[in-house]
């Protein structure tokens, strides 16, 4: 058994959304969810961080190519994602609330099928730079 | 001369549409930015302002005076805000980084202190894309 390793790949993207549950009337939504469930959206920059933990291929000493992880990542996600609302353009935030804890379990599930299953995948969600979630723990 | 800097933050809401104009030249124009249902930001404000410091305080400006000025004059009115639906100051205004700033200045100028003067207005759009405004030259 060879040592294993860690790799990361960073991207972002840009979007649109609120917080709101439609079972509850506006009064309820904005006790829980303030000023993140006002009705006309608000935005941020989300930072992902995609980890991927492995043995290093013993010909390449690639865990994976960074740029084939790169290029997952930005057809999986950010083309989806970027410069949209995910509330109204995105078919994942539909029926689900788009807060960081959801936004992470979405794109980890978006990446999984792409990536080796002898690799452990972990995302690293960053909302603003200070609140950032991760998944799976 | 001194010059003091305050950093705030605000998550917002925006497009980049210019309505006189089809919806294929906006789409030409902006790109991504002009994405009907919007799309966001975590901004990020730096406000300079310079002088000289008071010989009883050793202040320029109570840091923490002139964070309110900002917080009640801009960031309560742009922070989980649509920027093109909510905010009074940028009705029929393109919601650029650049007008952003301009306005900003504009809002802040007539709220100082007499012995200070605003500097410059900084705004981070994404932590790759920023803009400056020195006032009117």
């Amino acid at each position: 058994m060879g040592e294993k390793v860690s790799v990361f790949r960073r991207e972002h993207f840009n979007a649109a959304h609120r917080l709101y549950n439609d079972a509850w009337d506006y009064s309820k939504n904005e006790m829980v969810f303030g000023k993140c469930a006002l009705p006309n959206y608000h935005g941020h920059n989300y930072e992902m961080e995609v980890k991927v933990t492995g043995e290093p291929d013993k010909e390449t000493g690639y865990v994976i190519d960074l740029k084939l992880l790169s290029d997952i990542i930005r057809r999986e996600v950010v083309q989806r994602f970027d410069h949209k609302n995910l509330n109204l353009d995105t078919q994942e935030f539909k029926n689900l609330n788009p807060t960081a804890e959801n936004i992470v379990v979405v794109i980890y599930k978006l990446i999984r099928p792409y990536i080796d299953s002898r690799f452990d995948l972990q995302i690293r969600l960053y909302e603003t730079p200070r609140n950032f979630v991760e998944y799976p723990v | 001369m001194v010059y003091l800097t305050r950093a705030e933050h605000f998550n917002a809401a925006h497009k980049l549409y210019n309505p006189s104009w089809s919806k294929e030249k906006n789409d030409e124009v902006f790109g991504k930015c002009a994405n009907d249902n919007w799309h966001g930001h975590n901004y990020e404000l730096f406000v300079t302002v310079k002088g000289e410091p008071d010989p009883d305080t050793g202040f320029l400006v109570d840091a923490k005076k002139l964070s309110t000025t900002i917080n009640q004059h801009v960031i309560e009115k742009l922070d989980h805000r649509n920027l093109n639906l909510d905010v009074d100051f940028m009705q029929g205004k393109m919601c650029s980084s650049e007008n952003l700033v301009i306005e900003i200045w504009n809002q802040l100028q007539p709220n100082l202190p007499a012995n200070v003067q605003l500097h410059c207005i900084k705004l981070y759009e994404t932590p790759r894309i920023y803009v400056e405004y020195f006032g009117r030259k």
